[in-house]
């Protein structure tokens, strides 16, 4: 597995003494209140793993909320097919090293059929190899919660979601209705065949999800570091080689220094050029950044309001 | 992002900023208000000014919306969902994360109009700090005064004024010392209502210009006191849980194998040490904390608001909904409350169904007794109610099934919350703040301690045949007199405080801890307010009457009639003059 290296050591934790908590004690909280709650409440929760950073502070905080039983619920993997083999063989591994139970999903048939986002357009590959497998595992498994790792920083629609995100027997969502959340009270109950979508890192933004990985010395997956790698160069755009399809006639792949800074399918995450090998180098290279995690995937980009039209129907 | 940064500046280093940043507090904060009066313009200018919006979102709305081309229409970057882009208008509550050097900050962005006052109270309860909008050119309109008291009945502390769009009224300052005058008269009614003390500060801002919202005005230079950020960044952080009395509503049993058993959840108010003594609620038994259980290890001590597990040194019977409390301390186990509602549903409150009560990590099933009045918020008035409905303020009285532990919301905001949801729809129809406990009853487990134990409100019962409350009195002081002397007569032990006492009038949440005490004690608060008037005026438990003050016996016979109608005495001899 690999190993994050770090070429600044964590200080000692603050003393509780010293007066406030600080931010990142306080979202840690509030997230293991979150999981407590649903693990208590739901019947059968699952936890939407996605092998990304967002996924792996998520899965940290299930291990400190239970700690020192084991986690109470699964772990899903939705599986389009085109994820890169870095991230199967660490979520496997990492999966196995910490006792987790990992269940995975394919929309086989949409998979033999040949779906991916040249022959169709982005939108409806999205919507046959994410959004259908994810409805078809939650019906399956018949999962009543499934925890997810988005945050409210990520987009705007996501920036009106509630920590419980309710869906209808269909899995869709509809923002004009949404349960009024006050305080930490979360409104647990659902009729049958409804479902609850959570959201513990919700209040956490981008930038503490790394300090929170760089603290906690949590593994993530190597193609967040930057790496001579070979990509095919498309003007600024930077696409991994993973998948033939994505090649153009004649194009042939370049060494670039570069890495990942959001894990999706690897047709439609682009890569950038980085000279960030740790997670320090990544947080100083995301205080330069002027664009948002999302800008490299061309999923967000189709139509104005994408995000929330994807939700509706039943996207995380 | 939402840090600034100067890279260019040489001496930047990652190490030193990882040891600041993790050195960042929290601050929650909410705002309320419409496009109209320039809310997302100023959220917008907060975010672009502290650089913490991506160019990619920028760009995306560029020469969009109102703005002209190449210039930036600010309120773009706030309104997340398509119909409100459509419509122009703020449907939901949004959040929105920027930093600054010290502090990170959490804002919850709600809609202004009266049919959002739910989302205003939504965003308000878990905010520190409010910012209250109010257009210059227009002055101090009713939205900006519901806004104010929904923070204040939700117990949000400071109050930022921010009197927008100074630009239009040519930055000058005696209309806004005019509003800030108007306003402030209007935060103290509202702070007398609800009880709240409020601490305001006004800045006149032009969001549009950026005037005084992140950087100070030279265009106000009579203003001199800090921008909108810098108060921000000043303001006390997350209310202090810590110092108040150890409170921990158990979220779950952990019990990995036979040789542990830790109960887990997120302290709501306290600091834990092990060794405390605590006492387990509602069943009233008591141990000592054994450890502090975390991943990162054993704790020394553990502080509000932090999730940990507690080990206790003696097998209890201990589950999800329990509440673990100091046993110098302990909350109050009520089954039956009084409770200031934000009605947030399109199904009227229905005095005849039964709702669940969701308070800390435990539902009951709970019936409303009674409307004890709805609060009209154009005028601050009170006024008698036959329901509730959507995004009406009131106060309710509600029974419980079970009896649950709990503290007054002007206490503990956590231990003080509660939401009602319908069983039917399962909808969140209400969120609630307790004001009393009206009735105290052990849950009748006994154990052989209890002989042993502190004196229980059924002991206290049994011996003085009526339970605690609070009857609130207004009228002449010679009748009052008469009243209470009636009272004393027939064996009644009470307590009298007179509203108009020096301290009580400089705190007004005195009352109602002092009350609630005495009320927890078994004694009969007689909270009494003399007037001149010729009317007597008598509540308890949400139900009240008035008579003429004129006629003695028949006014005295009525509030005795009054305490047997709500059940206070407990053997009806009593109650008979």
């Amino acid at each position: 597995m690999p190993v994050v290296e770090t070429e600044i050591q964590p200080l000692p934790a603050p003393s509780l003494r010293s007066g406030r908590l600080s931010h990142l004690q306080l979202l840690e909280a509030e997230s293991i209140h979150i999981l407590r709650e649903v693990a208590s409440e739901f019947e059968r929760p699952v936890m939407l793993y996605s092998i990304g950073k967002d996924s792996s502070v998520m899965l940290r905080l299930a291990q400190k909320a239970f700690y020192p039983a084991p986690i109470p619920f699964p772990l899903l993997h939705i599986d389009t097919g085109f994820k890169f083999a870095e991230m199967l063989q660490f979520r496997d591994e990492y999966a196995k090293s910490i006792g987790a139970e990992l269940l995975v999903w394919r929309n086989e048939p949409a998979i033999a059929a040949g779906t991916n986002p040249i022959v169709l357009d982005t939108k409806r590959c999205c919507g046959l190899l994410k959004t259908q497998a994810l409805l078809d595992a939650l019906r399956h498994y018949n999962f009543d919660a499934a925890f997810g790792g988005a945050r409210r920083d990520e987009e705007k629609s996501r920036a009106k979601e509630r920590i419980y995100s309710f869906r209808d027997s269909a899995g869709q969502w509809d923002p004009k209705n949404q349960r009024p959340e006050l305080w930490n009270l979360y409104n647990a109950r659902i009729h049958p065949g409804e479902s609850i979508r959570v959201f513990p890192l919700s209040n956490w933004t981008e930038m503490d999800v790394w300090q929170y990985i760089h603290e906690e010395k949590i593994p993530v997956v190597d193609l967040y570091f930057a790496r001579e790698r070979p990509m095919y160069v498309r003007g600024d755009a930077l696409l991994p080689i993973e998948q033939d399809f994505v090649r153009l006639p004649g194009e042939k792949p370049q060494m670039v220094k570069s890495r990942l800074r959001s894990l999706g399918c690897s047709p439609c995450t682009g890569a950038i050029r980085s000279d960030a090998e740790t997670i320090p180098a990544i947080i100083a290279e995301l205080i330069s950044f002027r664009s948002s995690e999302r800008a490299h995937r061309a999923i967000d980009h189709d139509q104005e309001g994408s995000m929330e039209i994807k939700k509706r129907e039943g996207y995380f | 992002m939402g840090v600034a940064v100067d890279l260019e500046n040489s001496k930047f280093d990652i190490g030193d900023f990882l040891a600041r940043e993790r050195e960042k507090d929290l601050l929650r904060f909410s705002t309320a208000g419409s496009v109209d009066d320039g809310k997302s313009t100023l959220i917008g200018r907060l975010l672009y000014d502290t650089q913490s919006v991506y160019d990619d979102h920028v760009r995306s709305i560029e020469g969009k919306g109102t703005a002209a081309p190449g210039q930036i229409d600010f309120a773009l970057l706030t309104d997340g969902l398509r119909a409100e882009r459509e419509q122009g208008i703020t449907i939901d509550v949004a959040y929105r994360y920027f930093s600054t050097a010290h502090r990170k900050f959490i804002i919850a962005d709600t809609p202004g109009h009266e049919q959002y006052t739910r989302n205003m109270a939504t965003g308000a309860s878990t905010a520190d700090a409010a910012i209250v909008l109010i257009d210059a050119s227009k002055g101090v309109l009713v939205q900006s005064r519901r806004h104010a008291y929904i923070a204040s009945l939700l117990r949000v502390r400071h109050v930022l004024v921010a009197v927008n769009k100074m630009d239009l009224i040519g930055f000058d300052e005696a209309a806004f010392r005019t509003i800030e005058a108007e306003f402030s008269a209007v935060l103290d009614q509202i702070a007398a209502d609800t009880r709240s003390p409020l601490e305001r500060h006004f800045v006149p801002v032009s969001a549009l210009a950026g005037d005084n919202v992140v950087h100070r005005s030279p265009s106000m230079p009579w203003y001199t006191g800090p921008s909108l950020l810098e108060l921000l960044a000043t303001l006390p952080s997350a209310q202090d849980t810590r110092s108040g009395p150890f409170r921990f509503p158990v979220q779950r049993v952990l019990r990995p194998d036979r040789s542990f058993r830790g109960f887990a959840g997120q302290i709501a108010s306290g600091t834990i040490r092990p060794g405390d003594e605590v006492i387990v609620l509602p069943s009233n038994r008591s141990a000592s904390v054994e450890r502090i259980v975390s991943w990162d290890g054993d704790l020394d001590e553990a502080v509000a608001p932090l999730s940990v597990t507690l080990v206790l040194d003696r097998e209890l019977d201990i589950g999800r909904g329990d509440l673990i409390a100091t046993a110098s301390a302990p909350a109050t186990v009520a089954r039956s409350l009084r409770a200031a509602v934000v009605w947030m549903d399109r199904r009227p409150l229905d005095l005849s169904r039964r709702y669940l009560l969701k308070h800390s990590s435990q539902t009951v099933p709970a019936y409303p007794a009674s409307i004890d009045y709805r609060t009209d918020l154009a005028t601050l008035a009170r006024v008698p109610a036959q329901t509730l409905e959507m995004n009406d303020i009131g106060a309710l009285t509600v029974n419980l099934r079970r009896p649950i532990a709990l503290d007054l919301y002007g206490i503990n905001r956590n231990t003080g919350a509660f939401i009602l949801i319908d069983p039917e729809t399962n909808a969140t129809v209400a969120a609630g703040m307790v004001t009393a406990a009206l009735s105290a009853v052990s849950t009748g487990i006994e154990d052989d301690s209890a002989a042993w134990g502190r004196v229980t409100a059924e002991e206290r019962e049994a011996r003085w045949g009526h339970r605690g409350g609070v009857l609130e009195l207004s009228g002449p002081v010679a009748l009052i007199n008469a009243i209470e002397r009636s009272l004393f007569a027939v064996g009644v032990v009470s307590s009298r405080i007179d509203l108009s006492e020096g301290p009580l009038e400089r705190h007004p949440n005195l009352l109602e801890i002092i009350a609630g005490i005495q009320t927890r004690s078994g004694l009969l608060t007689l909270a009494a307010h003399t007037t001149e008037s010729s009317k007597l005026n008598a509540r308890i438990d949400g139900e009240q009457v008035s008579v003429n003050a004129e006629e003695n016996a028949r006014a005295i016979t009525a509030v005795h009639q009054l305490l047997h109608r709500v059940g206070f005495f407990i053997s009806s001899e009593k109650a008979a003059l």
